[in-house]
C-alpha cells in the first residue's frame, strides 16, 4: 500500500500543472458522451495534451500513444458539479477554515474566491474520488445581496486548481436577499437598482469614481467588480426561489437585456418555467427537496426539473444550501432519483442521459462554458472517469479520474481511516502506529 | 439485549395501560397510610398524555410473486406476505388468499416499514420560520423536564414526504442537541392525526435525549455558563445523575413504605425512569473517546445506553459498543460538518455491524428520511467494496429490527413477523438501487400510500390553498 501510495504522489508531482498535461486513449468503454445521449458499447476517448481530440465508437487510436483498456466498464466525462463552496471550506463549523463569508467586510461583489481555493483541502480530494472533477465554487453573501465572484475549479490533485478566475458574480434574491438587505424584498431590489446606477455612474469616469467611506454604498472596488455583470461579459447567478421573486428578475432581464442571467435553486421554477424558458435564462437548479422548507418553497416538488426541462429550460443540477462545501458527490444520487421519478406516475423525471447531462453538460452550459467543461465533445478539458457500474447508481465506484488529461490519486482520509480500522481492536502497538 | 428492550417495552406497556386517573389522584391527594405506599412504580402518573392512535381500516391483503425482506435478516425469493385486521399474519410461499385481496408484485420487494430512529419532525418543522421552531429548550444544560411530544406539530408536511417518498411508518421525534439532558423523546406512527397525542406509537418507551460533545459546550459556554467544556459536560451530568439517584431513593422508598411523598421533580422523573429501565437513553455522542466516557458514566449510575445517535467514530470502538450492548444510529456518508464529524468515514455502520454491535440508519434529516433506503444501500456498498459479504436482506435491519430493538418496539413493529404491526412498504423494484421508490405503504394493515392513487396522499393543513397542494412532491 505504502509503496503504491508514493509512487501515486510521484505522478501527482510530476504532472503537477497542465502544461504538462498527458496525451491518453481509453479504449472499449461503455462511452457516455454527456451531450444527453445514452451509453454506447465500444466506445474510444482520446486526450491529447489535456483535451478531448476524439470520443465515439468509430474512433482510431492514434499510434504511438498510451492507451487504457476501460474492458467494457463505463467511461464518461467527469462530474461538473453545478454550485458548490468546494475548497473554500475544510470544516464548517471552525470558522478559520470557513472562507465562504465575511461578516466583517466592506467588500462584496469585488470579493473573489480564487485566493481562498486550497486543493489540499479534504473535501476536493473525497469528492474527486468519486468523479467530480470540476465545480462551479460560489461566496456566501454576507450583509449584501451581493457576494462576491466565483470560479471554475478542478479537483486534480495538484495546486492548480482554479481553471476559470471570477466566472460568475453571486447574488442573493428571495428571502436571504431581503435579510441582506435590510429585511424587505423592497429593501433588496432598492439596493439592486441603487448598485446598478453607481456602476453606470462608475463606468463613465472610473477614475472620479471616489469612496465615501462607510457613507458609500458600493465601494469603488465593488464597482469595478460589477462592470462585466452590468455589461454583460459575465454571468450573474442569482439564488432564487420563489416564483413571484423569478418573475420580477425576469423583469428587470427586459428592461436590461445585457445581464446574462442564470438563476440558481428555483424551486417553485416549474410554475413559471414557459416564461423561464422564453427568457432564455439557464438554472441551476436543486435536485430533489419537496419540502417547504420556507414560504419561497411552497411549491417544492421533486418533479420540478424535470418540468422545467420539459418546458425547455437548459438546466443543470447544483447544491446550493445542501452540504455544498463537500457533499457534491451527491449529485450522481439525485441524477439518479430523477431518473426513478420517470416510473412514478404524476411525477416528471428525466431520462437517463438528460438526468447525466444535469450533472456534466448541461451546468457547463448554464454558465457559458460548454465549449470548454462537461462533455467529451471534441476541444473539451480531457475529465475522464471510468466507473465500475452506471454512474448514477448507488455502489458504483470511479476506478479512473482523469483530470485536464493526469490521472489522479483516488487515496484520501476516508480511505485512510478506513485501512487503520478495518479491524478496530489495537494489535501489538496502538492504532497511531498502524499506517 | 433483545430480552432486556423487551422487558423494558412490557413495562412501559404495563404503564400505559395502568394509568387511570385514580392512581393520580392517589399520589397527590389522598397520600396512602404509613407503611403502605402506593406500590412501585405508582407514586404519580407515568403515561398522563395517552396515545389515541388507532389504525385505519384497511382489506386483508396478499401480495405475491415478491421478493421479500423481512427485517430480521430473513429473505423470501418469489414470496408472499398476508395480513390482515392490521397484523401480519404470514409469510412465505404458496399462502391461501382466503378472500384477501391479491396483488402481482412481480419484480417488486416487500419490506417491513422503514423505522426513523432518529427525526425533529413536529418539533423543527417546515417552514423553518422562527415561530414553529419548538426542538430545543436552550435556556438551562439540563432539562430532562421538557418533553417532545409537547412541541410537536402533527401537521408538519414532513411526514407525509416520508411515508410517500421513503416508507417510513415509525419515527423517534427527539429534543435538539443543544442541552446534556434534552429532554424525553416521543415515537410516532407515520399516520396524520389532529393532536399528537393520535400520532403516539402505543406502548412505545419514552426515549431521553442526551448529547455529548461540541453542541452543549458551545451554547452554555458562549452564555459564560457551565459547561464550556467536553470535562465540563461530564462534571453537570454527573452531578444530576447523581441527584437523580438520590430522587430514585426517595421515591422508590415512598411507594413502598408510604409515609408524606417526596416533592416531585419532572426532571427527575424522567432521569427515575432511565434507572429504573423504563425510558430508554438516546444519546447524541460523535467522538469514540466520549462515547467510552459516558458508557463508564453509565456504569457508575446504574443505566443503560440503548443508542447512541450521530455516531461517526462508533466504528472505531465497535468492539466496546458490543460489549455494552449499546447500539450505533449513523448516517451513510455525513463527514466533516463540525469538527466532531471529522473522522466519518462511510463503512462506519458495515465496520460495526461485522465486528457484531448492533447498528442501524438514521436521518435527522427531512429529506435524508425520504431516502433511508439508499443510505442503508450506500453504507452496503461501502462495506462490500471494503471486503465485508454483506446481503440485502442482512442490510434491511438496519432499518427495520434494529431501530426497532433500539427503540423498545421489536416486539410490536420492525419486521415482518407474524403477529406484528402490519407496517409494509411494496417498492416498484430493488429498493437498494436509486431507480426504485414505494409503490404502496400500509399501516397497521390500512393503506396509507399508494402511488397510483392520488387520494392516498397526505396532504397536510399546512398545504392546503398553497402553490403545489396535492402534488407528487
Amino acid at each position: 500500500m505504502t509503496s503504491k501510495l508514493l509512487l501515486a504522489a510521484t505522478a501527482a508531482l510530476a504532472f503537477a500543472t497542465p502544461a504538462m498535461a498527458q496525451t491518453v486513449a481509453i479504449t472499449n468503454a461503455k462511452l457516455v458522451i454527456g451531450d444527453g445521449g445514452q451509453p454506447v458499447d465500444g466506445g474510444t476517448v482520446v486526450i491529447r495534451d489535456g483535451k478531448v481530440v476524439a470520443a465515439g465508437p468509430g474512433v482510431a487510436v492514434p499510434a504511438g500513444i498510451r492507451v487504457i483498456d476501460a474492458g467494457g466498464k463505463w467511461v464518461s466525462p467527469g462530474i461538473f458539479a453545478g454550485f458548490t463552496r468546494l475548497g473554500i471550506v475544510e470544516v464548517d463549523g471552525v470558522d478559520e477554515t470557513n472562507d465562504s463569508g465575511a461578516s466583517g467586510t466592506p467588500f462584496h461583489a469585488a470579493i473573489d474566491v480564487t485566493p481562498a481555493v486550497n486543493p489540499k483541502s479534504t473535501p476536493i480530494a473525497i469528492n474527486r474520488a468519486e468523479g467530480i472533477t470540476r465545480a462551479v465554487v460560489a461566496p456566501d453573501n454576507r450583509g449584501s445581496i451581493f457576494a462576491g465572484q466565483g470560479a471554475i475549479i478542478d479537483l486534480g490533485s495538484d495546486m492548480d486548481a482554479v481553471s476559470k478566475p471570477r466566472a460568475f458574480q453571486f447574488m442573493e434574491w428571495g428571502e436571504a436577499g431581503a435579510r441582506a438587505a435590510g429585511g424587505s424584498r423592497p429593501a433588496a431590489y432598492a439596493a439592486l437598482k441603487n448598485v446598478l446606477f453607481e456602476v453606470r455612474d462608475y463606468v463613465r469616469a472610473p477614475g472620479s469614481y471616489t469612496d465615501r467611506g462607510k457613507d458609500a454604498f458600493l465601494t469603488r472596488a465593488d464597482a469595478e467588480a460589477l462592470v462585466p455583470v452590468v455589461q454583460g461579459r459575465m454571468p450573474l447567478l442569482v439564488h432564487v426561489e420563489r416564483a413571484s421573486d423569478i418573475l420580477v428578475l425576469l423583469q428587470l432581464k427586459k428592461e436590461m437585456p445585457a445581464l446574462k442571467l442564470v438563476f440558481v435553486g428555483a424551486t417553485e421554477g416549474w410554475t413559471v418555467a414557459s416564461q423561464i424558458a422564453a427568457a432564455g435564462v439557464p438554472v441551476i437548479a436543486t435536485a430533489l427537496n419537496d419540502l417547504p422548507e420556507s414560504f419561497e418553497q411552497l411549491a417544492a416538488s421533486q418533479s420540478n426539473i424535470g418540468r422545467m426541462t420539459a418546458a425547455g429550460v437548459l438546466l443543470g443540477i447544483g447544491t446550493i444550501n445542501q452540504d455544498e462545501a463537500r457533499q457534491a458527490r451527491w449529485e450522481k444520487q439525485y441524477a439518479g432519483n430523477l431518473v426513478a421519478l420517470t416510473k412514478v406516475p404524476g411525477a416528471t423525471g428525466l431520462d437517463w442521459g438528460a438526468a447525466f447531462a444535469a450533472i456534466t453538460s448541461k451546468p457547463a452550459e448554464a454558465l457559458g462554458l460548454g465549449g470548454e467543461f462537461g462533455s467529451l465533445k471534441p476541444g473539451r478539458r480531457g475529465d475522464v472517469v471510468i466507473w465500475d457500474g452506471d454512474p448514477l447508481e448507488i455502489g458504483t465506484s470511479a476506478v479512473n479520474v482523469i483530470i485536464d488529461g493526469v490521472e489522479q490519486p483516488l487515496e484520501n482520509r476516508w480511505t485512510r481511516l478506513r485501512q487503520r480500522y478495518l479491524d478496530p481492536k489495537e494489535g501489538a502497538l496502538p492504532k497511531a502506529y498502524q499506517r | 439485549m433483545i430480552r432486556s428492550l423487551i422487558i423494558f417495552g412490557a413495562l412501559a406497556g404495563l404503564a400505559a395501560c395502568d394509568s387511570s386517573s385514580t392512581r393520580a389522584q392517589s399520589a397527590s391527594s389522598d397520600p396512602a397510610p404509613a407503611a403502605s405506599g402506593p406500590g412501585k412504580g405508582k407514586g404519580y402518573n407515568h403515561d398522563p398524555f395517552p396515545s389515541t392512535y388507532h389504525a385505519y381500516p384497511g382489506a386483508p391483503t396478499l401480495l405475491t410473486n415478491v421478493t421479500v425482506l423481512d427485517g430480521e435478516g430473513g429473505r423470501i425469493d418469489n414470496g408472499q406476505v398476508l395480513f390482515r385486521d392490521g397484523k401480519i399474519v404470514a409469510v412465505g410461499q404458496n399462502l391461501a388468499a382466503d378472500g384477501a385481496t391479491v396483488i402481482d408484485g412481480r419484480g417488486k420487494y416487500v419490506t417491513p416499514g422503514v423505522i426513523d430512529i432518529h427525526s425533529h419532525m413536529g418539533d423543527y418543522p417546515v417552514p423553518g420560520v422562527q415561530a414553529n421552531s419548538d426542538g430545543n429548550e436552550m435556556t438551562g444544560p439540563v432539562t430532562a423536564e421538557v418533553w417532545a411530544e409537547h412541541s410537536v406539530w402533527p401537521q408538519d408536511p414532513a411526514f407525509g414526504r416520508a411515508l410517500a417518498n421513503g416508507g417510513v411508518t415509525t419515527l423517534q421525534i427527539l429534543p435538539g442537541s443543544a442541552n446534556l439532558m434534552g429532554g424525553r423523546s416521543v415515537v410516532v406512527k407515520n399516520v396524520y392525526a389532529r393532536t399528537m397525542q393520535g400520532m403516539k406509537f402505543p406502548g412505545a418507551p419514552y426515549g431521553l435525549k442526551m448529547a455529548c460533545g461540541e453542541n452543549p459546550k458551545r451554547v452554555y459556554g458562549s452564555k459564560g455558563r457551565m459547561p464550556s467544556t467536553r470535562m465540563g459536560n461530564i462534571a453537570v451530568d454527573r452531578q444530576t445523575w447523581a441527584r437523580a439517584v438520590e430522587y430514585k431513593r426517595r421515591w422508590d422508598k415512598y411507594e413502598e413504605k408510604g409515609g408524606e411523598a417526596p416533592s416531585r421533580d419532572l426532571a427527575m422523573d424522567t432521569l427515575r425512569g432511565v434507572l429504573e429501565g423504563e425510558i430508554l437513553i438516546q444519546n447524541h455522542c460523535y467522538r469514540a473517546d466520549e462515547m467510552a466516557v459516558v458508557l463508564d458514566m453509565a456504569k457508575e449510575f446504574g443505566y443503560h445506553v440503548s443508542a447512541f445517535h450521530h455516531a461517526v467514530e462508533a466504528y472505531k470502538i465497535a468492539d466496546l459498543l458490543k460489549a455494552n450492548n449499546t447500539c450505533a444510529a449513523v448516517w451513510a456518508d455525513w463527514y466533516g460538518f463540525k469538527m466532531e464529524a471529522y473522522d466519518a468515514v462511510p463503512e462506519n455502520l458495515a465496520i460495526l455491524d461485522k465486528e457484531g454491535a448492533c447498528a442501524m440508519i438514521h436521518s435527522d434529516d427531512g429529506n435524508g428520511t425520504q431516502r433511508l433506503n439508499q443510505e442503508v444501500a450506500k453504507a452496503r456498498a461501502s462495506g462490500i467494496k471494503a471486503g465485508m459479504n454483506i446481503s440485502e436482506e442482512h442490510a434491511w435491519t438496519w432499518l427495520a429490527i434494529n431501530p426497532a430493538k433500539a427503540l423498545g418496539i421489536a416486539d410490536k413493529t420492525g419486521s415482518l413477523k407474524p403477529g406484528k404491526m402490519a407496517d409494509v412498504i411494496l417498492w416498484n423494484g430493488n429498493p437498494f438501487s436509486v431507480y426504485t421508490r414505494p409503490e404502496m405503504v400500509w399501516v397497521d394493515g390500512a393503506l396509507m400510500y399508494d402511488s397510483k392513487d392520488p387520494k392516498r396522499r397526505p396532504v397536510s393543513d399546512f398545504e392546503l390553498g398553497q402553490p403545489g397542494e396535492g402534488d407528487v412532491k
